[in-house]
């Protein structure tokens, strides 16, 4: 494309995945996120695409588990109460180390809860959320454009994990409308897949298979997808460090959370207070170093996450007990306003003095 | 000497884990027969979910997906939709299909989806130990129903045909049984036919096979057969219930 054009969320995720040559979409309608099938069911008539809407998103994510394990470029979308629903199929996914992508555009929980933006899953996305010893590597942009650069490098990174990879929005990323731009792809060149079920023509039998019933067997299956864990732990953790050179207070958030936060740092630092932002854009592997690093510089971190304090036990961890992890989280739907933030931070300042 | 019988080709040579008297060992080699005959072996693609079968990889040696419990017919929409020149089917239980997957296999008939499930109906759960399953008869004893199944607390058992009959993206369903030499020649062609109705791009075709299960059943593989055809076919009874439109 090479131009800005004005779109949505979902529909620059929609796009983007268009653009990194997926040509397989399965899913189910839920909003916040329904954008994005409805999307790609007129886009991939256009560019011989396959999409299909399927019963449930049970059924969707075993359909993406067939075309993965088929070869294809694949993904799905839903928002929480869907990829609740997938959880089984992920871990059936990440057993038999199918490349894949999953959307979660997230909206407040537990149960039906609502369609409001929330950031309530980061535990479900991070920890594994199905069954079993496994990750998803979760992806996690605050702005249009991040999230259709994130969605299309999200192809190369399934691919060269054999893993699912997860863009975790939320319903305020995904309804959003921004100027965005999708960058050239040089290639969609993709490694080598001799392992896919294409018909067993002029080779041995290929399966597709997560079942190894000795116990010793599928111990050096598990700790061969240990090993591949801690490869991306080492590759592939990112993070934006915003102001933090010189700040007294570190805010530590992720997504739509995050770009609010960085008004609140704007609006402090006018205040004389020193604020400065660390963003994890990789959840999983978490950038527990980064924080290890600021926490020796200053007194106090505030976490601020549109759910209850999911990811402020990721940034204790890092932080380690070098500095004070205060916490600020709205939840249901409601969106922490930056006023909050910045009245949450001068309080933190004022009692620390 | 004239060489009267073979192992096909599309089968591995190994013995297979079924308990004496199962019947399906004998619908695998059907499978394989029909790969054999149809000389698609190359282009097949099988998937079996959770259930005795889920190793029917180590016996059949197409390229094979193993699924979740009830989920082949999503996996194997997957694999159709990617690679549509191939020839796709699932093998499902009766606790696979008819319990915990009914809606996969519903829709996928719904989408006229072109693979071809070989459905086993064996009116137990068998993998896990015999507990009641969906296609479990009325008054017969299953480890979750100790004292016989009745309707009063547990409703009755699916006709699964004669319910995907109704559906018009389906094209091709019968029932058939391996109870004797005559019925598992009759269940070879209806396979056969099945395979070819996805071949020839008409639409899902489903064979159901009611089939013996004599351990969980605590009967003797001869009682388990006299079982099938005195308790099993009234109730399911054997026949085509949909036929494919255009035949070749």
């Amino acid at each position: 494309m090479g131009k800005k054009t004005l779109m949505t969320g979902n529909e620059a995720i929609a796009e983007a995945a268009v653009q990194a040559g997926c040509r397989h979409f399965f899913g189910y309608p839920i909003t916040p996120q329904s954008e994005i099938p409805e999307y790609l069911s007129k886009r991939f008539p256009e560019v011989g695409g396959c999409f299909l809407q399927a019963e449930s998103e049970i059924a969707s994510i075993y359909m993406v588990f067939g075309a993965a394990g088929a070869g294809a470029r694949v993904m799905t979308s839903s928002s929480s109460p869907g990829i609740s629903l997938m959880q089984e199929g992920i871990s059936y996914i990440s057993a038999a180390e199918l490349p894949c992508v999953i959307v979660n555009v997230m909206r407040g929980g537990p149960g039906l809860g609502g369609i409001q933006p929330s950031q309530s899953d980061y535990f479900q996305a991070t920890k594994g959320g199905g069954h079993g010893d496994y990750h998803v590597l979760v992806l996690a942009p605050s702005t249009v454009q991040e999230a259709a650069d994130l969605m299309m490098e999200a192809f190369d990174l399934a691919d060269k994990y054999r893993n699912p990879v997860m863009i975790l929005g939320d319903g305020f990323l995904g309804q959003m409308i921004e100027p965005v731009e999708f960058k050239h792809m040089s290639s969609t060149d993709r490694p080598a897949r001799d392992w896919t079920i294409t018909g067993a023509k002029g080779r041995a039998q290929n399966v597709v298979k997560s079942l190894y019933l000795k116990p010793d067997v599928l111990e050096q299956h598990n700790l061969g997808l240990h090993r591949k864990y801690q490869k991306m732990i080492k590759n592939e953790r990112r993070v934006e460090a915003y102001l933090t050179e010189d700040a007294q207070i570190i805010i530590v958030a992720f997504g739509m959370a995050a770009r609010i936060a960085k008004t609140a740092i704007k609006i402090l630092r006018e205040k004389d207070i020193k604020a400065g932002l660390v963003r994890p854009i990789t959840l999983f592997p978490f950038p527990y170093q980064t924080l290890e690093r600021v926490a020796e510089k200053v007194d106090n971190l505030l976490v601020v996450e549109m759910n209850l304090g999911q990811m402020i036990e990721d940034v204790k961890l890092g932080v380690c007990g070098k500095a004070e992890v205060h916490f600020y989280g709205r939840v249901g739907g409601m969106v922490p306003n930056y006023d909050e933030i910045v009245a949450d931070v001068e309080k933190i300042v004022k009692e620390s003095r | 000497m004239k060489k009267v019988f073979e192992r096909p080709k599309s089968m591995y040579p190994v013995s297979t884990h079924y308990c004496p008297g199962c019947g399906h060992g004998i619908v695998h080699r059907l499978i394989a027969e029909t790969i054999d005959e149809l000389g698609i072996l190359e282009r097949t693609v099988g998937v079996a979910p959770v259930g005795c079968s889920v190793l029917l990889y180590n016996y059949l040696n197409c390229d094979m997906y193993e699924a979740a419990h009830g989920r082949a017919p999503a996996i194997a929409t997957g694999c159709k939709r990617v690679h549509p020149e191939l020839v796709v089917f699932t093998y499902q239980g009766d606790g696979d299909l008819a319990s915990i997957g009914t809606a996969e296999i519903i829709h996928a008939a719904a989408r006229g989806e072109k693979i071809t499930t070989i459905f086993i109906n064996n009116a137990i759960y068998g993998m896990t130990g015999g507990q009641m399953a969906p296609t479990t008869l009325i008054g017969q004893k299953t480890t979750t129903s100790p004292f016989g199944r009745t309707s009063k607390d547990t409703g009755y058992p699916l006709r699964v045909s004669e319910i995907l009959a109704t559906i018009d993206g389906a094209a091709y369903v019968e029932r058939v049984a391996v109870n004797d030499p005559k019925n598992v020649m009759r269940a070879k062609k209806a396979i056969k036919k099945a395979f070819k109705t996805q071949m020839k791009d008409l639409g899902f075709s489903l064979v159901e096979v009611l089939s013996q299960c004599p351990t969980p059943w605590r009967m003797s593989p001869r009682d388990a057969i006299k079982w099938v055809e005195e308790k099993m076919m009234p109730y399911y009874p054997l026949g085509e219930f949909k036929s494919p439109k255009r035949e070749g």
